[in-house]
């Protein structure tokens, strides 16, 4: 059987509410998108109830504690089916009193979870290391990344800590959204067509600042004379910052345009 | 190029032989300013050669009075000399904070006058970043050997790390190198900030909000290859530095040439050891985080690493009689010490076998190097063996079936003729 889901967090947490509401288990939880039809699968449509979703965090929360909770959220953000009805399967298991199923590492569904755990925090970790902000004319930071997962909820908190006395846009360009910090306070922004243009060619509606190019440059020429070439090792550096990262790191990038 | 650019490309270039690159263990708040100290650390990017970029590296200068043969900044080698000022530092670290480009400054510099004066213009810059500019990131702060105790005291208030390199294993060979260094002028500061570091510790179990000291700890390096120290000896001064000076990290650096009359040192062209580098890193986990004493690994009658196979591999080839071990039984510290199975790995098996017999598909996917550990461990589904496997074939099946880098280097010859 089938789920279908808006594809928010909170409506996979309804998946789990309306599985005990109607005593069924066997369940697929899927987006629209990831939907193939199937002739012989029973499908329903789940709605999103902020208030039931609420209710399956807080019975998750008192049973596994607010970190494992946490981590079925770090594994929703995954974006993947598989690891969706995986999660739904082991909070399955917890409400129903099996909780130690967690650390049952032989378990399919553990070690996808796990796994995608592990996959999510490398890609938190690279998007703390990988965003390059960019100073505009008025003061404002900002950085646009392509994250493989949509981890940018999982960072908020680190940039803010960190960059607190200066206003910054992180920008998902492949999930069209972005998180604003204007020094008082975190907002999600969504950008149209024309501004998504405009910050990826970084000239027309953010304006850089004069000395931007120039810290640019000399961070360029940082990277270039820390390198040392007789230790040169091209796959290591490859493994460590894949390509697909370069377009928006300006030590890689830099007088390529 | 402008004047900054290539004080830059200069002070970078000096400075990039210093290979600790750390930005962990401090756990720095930010407070009303900027930055915070990211306790895993945070590496930005990687370099061509593959070394993590963390930290803004620099020297202040490389004018040096010293003439020490293994340094590309000794006061007799014809390069380009460079100084920064102060407010270019701290201007530099700031707008390279801001881009989220560096977790920090890593800051060093050539000998100039004299020690004090030297260690004077370091605690200016830092604390031009911290109580000016309100800079909470980290700082790796070089330690001047012979500067004076208040000096160094002072800056341990403001830094998040020190440290000062041992620069040759063995007092013998600093001096072939460095006839006006010697050992304990780096033993006599390394005490003096771990006593300090101590006591800060101490008190601060007393008092609540007490300023941290040092709070990311000290390290050393030590310089690889150019000098004729055995990997018994050079493990062996890492193990005591470790023990003697609650050191967080040792660094080995193989020596890369660089131009140099001493008929003693590697000449141009010669390779840096890279695989040995590798092999002595292996062991110095070993020895801090899987329950290794030194001697295990290394002694009189093994003085030196295996190249071609790391050394948890090389050491359960020579202890046959500990295995296989069983890994639905065996305790966490023998599960380490199974060649290919790593401590996470470990921890998933201790866990997990609480639900039943481990089986060998299970364990593959826990992420243990198989194709090594396969040998040295039983299952629930292994075959029942009699007797020992030769540790000879199982040396030759790990080797062949292996594609490390350790490798290329024994097959070039055999390339040749593929």
């Amino acid at each position: 059987m089938y789920y279908i889901f808006d594809g928010s967090y909170y409506g996979w947490l309804c998946c789990i509410f309306e599985a005990f509401e109607r005593k069924e288990f066997s369940v697929k939880p899927i987006t629209q998108e990831h939907y193939f039809p199937d002739m012989f699968a029973e499908v329903t449509y789940i709605h999103t109830d902020s208030k039931k979703a609420s209710r399956v965090l807080k019975g998750l929360q008192e049973r596994v504690g607010k970190n494992i909770t946490l981590d079925f959220y770090r594994a929703f953000l995954f974006e993947n089916p598989e690891v969706w009805q995986a999660c739904f399967y082991l909070a399955v298991h917890v409400f129903k009193g099996n909780k130690n199923i967690l650390s049952n590492f032989g378990n399919d569904a553990v070690m996808k979870f796990s796994d995608a755990l592990r996959k999510v925090s490398r890609e938190r970790h690279r998007m703390k290391a990988f965003v390059r902000f960019q100073q505009s004319s008025d003061g404002l930071y900002f950085a646009v990344v392509e994250p493989d997962f949509n981890v940018l909820p999982l960072i908020i908190s680190f940039f803010k800590n960190r960059y607190t006395d200066q206003p910054w846009i992180i920008y998902d360009l492949k999930r069209n959204y972005g998180i604003y910090w204007d020094k008082i306070s975190i907002t999600e922004v969504i950008l149209n067509a024309d501004e998504v243009k405009g910050v990826v060619q970084s000239s027309t509606v953010v304006s850089l600042d004069d000395q931007e190019e120039y810290y640019k440059n000399l961070w360029h020429q940082y990277f270039k004379s820390t390198n040392i070439v007789a230790r040169r090792n091209m796959k290591l550096h490859l493994r460590h910052v894949p390509k697909r990262y370069w377009k928006y790191l300006p030590e890689k990038n830099f007088g390529k345009d | 190029m402008n004047r900054l650019e290539e004080k830059l490309k200069i002070l970078a270039d000096a400075a990039k032989y210093d290979v600790s690159c750390s930005s962990s263990g401090s756990k720095r708040k930010n407070i009303g300013g900027i930055g915070d100290a990211s306790s895993s650390g945070i590496c930005h990017t990687y370099t061509e050669d593959g070394r993590c970029v963390s930290l803004l590296k620099i020297l202040l200068t490389n004018h040096c009075i010293y003439d020490c043969a293994f340094c590309v900044s000794r006061k007799s080698n014809d390069v380009q000399r460079a100084a920064f000022t102060v407010e270019e530092v701290v201007n530099l670290t700031m707008n390279f904070y801001r881009r989220n480009y560096i977790e920090g400054l890593f800051l060093s510099s050539g000998i100039f006058k004299d020690a004090d004066y030297t260690m004077e213009r370091l605690l200016k810059i830092v604390k031009k970043l911290r109580l000016e500019e309100r800079y909470n990131g980290y700082i790796h702060l070089k330690t001047i050997p012979g500067a004076s105790d208040e000096m160094i005291r002072e800056a341990g208030l403001y830094v998040d790390r020190m440290s000062i390199n041992l620069e040759m294993p063995t007092e013998v060979g600093l001096k072939l190198m460095a006839p006006e260094k010697d050992h304990e002028s780096v033993k006599k500061p390394l005490n003096f900030i771990n006593q300090e570091i101590q006591s800060y510790k101490q008190e601060s179990k007393l008092i609540k909000h007490k300023p941290t000291f040092v709070p990311a700890g000290q390290s050393t390096q030590m310089v690889i290859g150019a000098t004729p120290e055995n990997d018994f000896e050079i493990m062996s001064v890492a193990d005591k530095f470790y023990k003697d000076y609650n050191l967080k990290r040792v660094y080995y650096s193989g020596y890369i040439p660089i131009q140099n009359e001493n008929s003693l040192l590697p000449q141009i062209g010669t390779k840096p050891p890279l695989v040995r580098e590798n092999r002595l890193y292996q062991t110095d986990w070993l020895l801090r985080f899987y329950g290794f004493e030194l001697k295990e690994i290394l002694n009189a009658d093994h003085q030196d690493l295996d190249l071609e196979i790391d050394p948890k591999l090389s050491w359960a080839l020579r202890n046959p009689h500990l295995f296989p071990v069983d890994i639905n039984t065996a305790d966490y510290k023998m599960i380490i010490r199974i060649p290919g199975i790593g401590r996470q790995s470990a921890l998933k098996i201790i866990q997990a076998r609480k639900f039943g017999r481990l089986h060998e598909y299970q364990i593959k996917k826990m992420g243990i190097a198989f194709n090594r550990a396969r040998y040295f461990m039983r299952c629930a589904d292994s075959p029942f063996q009699l007797g020992y496997t030769s540790m000879e074939n199982v040396r030759a099946k790990i080797v062949n079936k292996s594609s490390s880098k350790s490798k290329q280097i024994f097959s070039t010859q055999l390339n040749l003729f593929s």
